[in-house]
């Protein structure tokens, strides 16, 4: 294997914008002269069901998809998917975790319980966990919606690309309107931890 | 240096049809395969694109423009084949002129779909030849050695995808558009196009000569290639398994197959002569170790390699314990045990709640239909009592109903896929005497696929205004007496409407009308709130399977980011502590 790959992976419920944060990633790894693959979810399982996008990068990458157990970076939009896929980072990876809770149906409709010790799990699981919540932060922007960004801005401290190549990718990724909030919001969230 | 672009499988497919000089291309949405025509539709200037009714149709149509001269494409999931098998494979026999290439893809693992076939046995079966890109690069560069293998042998051809082609990305180089000049006007020479016995019979011999030179064309072709590592152990693998492989076994020699079907015999034998061991990786079905092991050569696949689900590097790397005698590493998922399962449901201000609900008044059997509603099997709606495919809803609740079921029976079909293959089973209702009651979940648009125009839209792919046709026009055509409308998000006027329709000793079509609200990207009304004062927990509104009614032991709260002010749950409410106003 020539050199060493990087991997992301993001979770979440389907429709919290994993697919930006995980474009992004992309793009800044494409623009640091990396290749890269990445997955992403499409379909039945967009239906506000639990989803996972993968993003890999470095000299030559094979598989689209992050082996489980090696993630050096992990990002949680919703705080019980970041438990659910919690065995896809390696045991050095940087965790992010929006502590922030969806519901889910299956708890409304009585079928299961909401867990408990859902912080104290979180902290057992993973050695490096930055846990905070995105929602609010990206409140101080006036949208809710630029959680995932800000999240992201946390998560690319754990990754080694260069700051103009993160600005670049969400530049180039986001609709021009939206590039100050989205540029502000990474800034927010690159300041945590 | 080439311009390189991040693109998905799908994406590179449609760039492939561009570039080489595709002009006429079809299909019908289906994950994984739906953005190959959506991607194509932004060449329009080059290329007539449409989505048909369903894939037969598309598939000749497509067939037509070829057998005309034109280059062309047609896009389907792999359950779609089955609805084109007809055509396909008789165009086997009477051949192509402008190249033909189907582009299918599968989808192991079922992250969408109803069932997990293998799409390379229609290559086999068919006669035909087909390609198996293992990345986005390969997806745009087979594309277009398919396009020329068709055009050469005059057959269609098959470009297998599977979920993690079409849905990765990875670098591709961009081309220019080949320019095809190609005359347009198909030839008369009924022997060659006309397969009636006397001509189909030559056909037929023609069609097995040619899998004889197009298997000698895959033994030399750039797509096939061997990787000579150690020899210790050799790999056949294709697809997105090759990737794996090489993340599993990266001391391995490979042999990678591109070009799968007719199989390269001579390059497989000469492969496996140069190794010690021989091991097949594929996903899904034995296609190749079965094929390998009739040659005579002594593999291994199947008894290490799984054959249900898609593979991965980590259940590879199972497997690769299991050959060595080791215990493969159990993953520690032990923070995630216990934790409530997330199915995907229906949108908040989904209209087909309101049907679903309302269905579960009745004691009546439900046969559904591949579409959105599917998640109407779900509880606490749990309203959908059997799903074959798409439209199938309509003719099996016409064979429960002559079975005898004692109950009354629905049958339910969206607005595509009554186009795709629904009017055919209700016409059989009307001709045979049948009584079922049909609901069409009309929400003008493709929803589950990503919202994709049909017939009853009255939009084009390429964004033109057209006829829309009328579901209630053509149920009525059909000879269906009783045909209403309702709007969903009325539960008394629906619960009426069902109820009407079920007393009625004679078929009839209710045509459940409200457009999806993620496509119209606003809320149907305005925000509910619950009030806690007024609220008695009685946990009525949490039977409509709301995914913005939030309840976690305490009361019910709904989520005002999430609510789709579809107000059903408002109409639920026993104690009228449902509103608009600001709850608290």
């Amino acid at each position: 294997m020539s050199g060493k790959v990087t991997s992301v992976v993001f979770v979440g419920v389907g429709g919290q914008g994993i697919l930006l944060a995980s474009t992004i990633v992309a793009r800044a790894a494409m623009l640091s002269g990396h290749q890269v693959k990445t997955n992403e979810v499409h379909g039945m399982a967009q239906r506000g069901g639990s989803v996972i996008a993968h993003v890999r990068y470095g000299a030559e990458v094979f598989s689209p998809t992050v082996p489980k157990g090696t993630a050096d970076a992990f990002g949680a939009l919703e705080q019980i998917e970041a438990l659910r896929y919690a065995h896809y980072i390696a045991s050095d990876g940087l965790a992010v975790v929006n502590a922030q809770s969806v519901v889910p149906v299956t708890v409304s409709s009585g079928a299961a319980t909401y867990p408990k010790d859902v912080a104290d799990r979180l902290g057992r699981a993973f050695k490096r966990l930055v846990y905070f919540d995105a929602g609010e932060r990206a409140m101080e922007l006036g949208n809710i919606r630029a959680a995932n960004i800000v999240l992201l801005g946390a998560l690319s401290r754990g990754l080694d690309l260069p700051q103009e190549a993160w600005v670049k990718a969400i530049e180039s990724s986001v609709k021009e309107k939206q590039r100050d909030l989205n540029l502000r919001a990474f800034e927010i969230g690159r300041n945590i931890g | 240096m080439a311009l390189r672009e991040l693109l998905s499988g799908n994406e590179a497919i449609a760039r492939g049809a561009y570039e080489a000089g595709v002009t006429v291309a079809t299909g019908y949405p289906g994950t994984p395969s739906t953005e190959i025509l959506e991607n194509v539709a932004r060449y329009k200037s080059d290329i007539y694109s449409e989505w048909s009714p369903n894939e037969k149709v598309a598939f000749e149509v497509a067939a037509g423009a070829s057998c005309a001269g034109a280059r062309s494409i047609v896009t389907m999931k792999h359950v779609g084949l089955n609805v084109a098998a007809d055509p396909l494979m008789t165009l086997s026999y009477i051949g192509v002129e402008g190249g033909f290439v189907a582009c299918v893809a599968d989808d192991p693992g079922m992250h969408s779909s109803q069932n997990e076939q293998d799409t390379r046995q229609y290559a086999r079966f068919a006669k035909i030849p087909i390609f198996e890109p293992a990345d986005s690069q390969e997806a745009k560069d087979f594309l277009m050695l398919a396009m020329e293998v068709s055009e050469r042998y005059q057959t269609p051809v098959i470009l297998r995808s599977t979920t993690r082609v079409s849905h990765s990305r990875s670098l591709v180089e961009l081309g220019e558009r080949k320019a095809v000049q190609r005359a347009i006007g198909i030839e008369k020479n009924p022997p060659r196009f006309v397969p009636i016995p006397v001509w189909g019979r030559a056909m037929k011999q023609k069609v097995t000569d040619r899998l004889v030179s197009m298997a000698e064309e895959a033994e030399r072709s750039g797509a096939n290639r061997i990787e000579v590592r150690d020899k210790s152990l050799g790999i056949v693998t294709a697809s997105m398994a090759y990737q794996y492989v090489r993340e599993v076994w990266p001391e391995a020699s490979v042999l990678k197959l591109g070009f799968s079907y007719p199989f390269p015999d001579s390059l497989l034998r000469e492969f496996a002569e140069g190794v010690d061991r021989l091991l097949i990786v594929e996903e899904l079905d034995d296609f190749l170790e079965e094929h390998v092991k009739s040659l005579g050569i002594d593999c291994q696949g199947r008894e290490f390699i799984p054959g249900v689900g898609e593979l991965s590097v980590s259940r590879l790397r199972g497997s690769r314990a299991r050959m060595e005698g080791r215990e493969p590493t159990a993953l520690d998922k032990k923070f995630a045990e216990g934790l409530p399962a997330r199915p995907p449901v229906l949108c908040p201000g989904c209209p087909h709640r309101g049907i679903f609900y309302a269905l579960g008044k009745h004691d009546v059997v439900v046969s559904g239909d591949i579409g959105c509603y599917s998640l109407g099997a779900f509880k606490p709606l749990d309203r959908m009592d059997i799903i074959l495919c798409m439209g199938g809803g309509v003719s099996m609740a016409h064979g429960f109903d002559k079975a005898g079921d004692r109950r009354k029976v629905v049958g339910i079909v969206g607005d595509s896929t009554f186009f795709h293959s629904g009017i055919t089973g209700l016409i059989d209702i009307v001709y045979n005497r049948g009584s079922s009651t049909i609901i069409v979940l009309d929400n003008r648009t493709t929803a589950m696929t990503g919202h994709q125009d049909h017939p009853g839209t009255g939009l084009t792919l390429m964004g033109d205004d057209t006829r829309a046709i009328s579901i209630q026009e053509v149920g009525r055509a059909c000879g269906v007496g009783r045909v209403s409308t309702v709007n969903p998000y009325d539960l008394e006027e629906t619960e009426r409407g069902i109820a009407e329709e079920l007393a009625a000793e004679e078929p009839s079509l209710i045509v459940s009308l409200a457009p999806c609200p993620l496509r119209e990207r606003r809320r149907v009304g305005p925000v509910r709130a619950i009030d806690s004062d007024l609220c008695k927990g009685c946990k009525k509104c949490l039977l409509l399977g709301c995914p913005a009614i939030e309840f976690d032991g305490d009361v019910p709260k709904i989520n005002r980011h999430l609510c789709g002010g579809c107000g059903l749950c408002e109409q639920v409410c026993p104690h009228d502590a449902i509103s608009s106003g600001e709850g608290n």
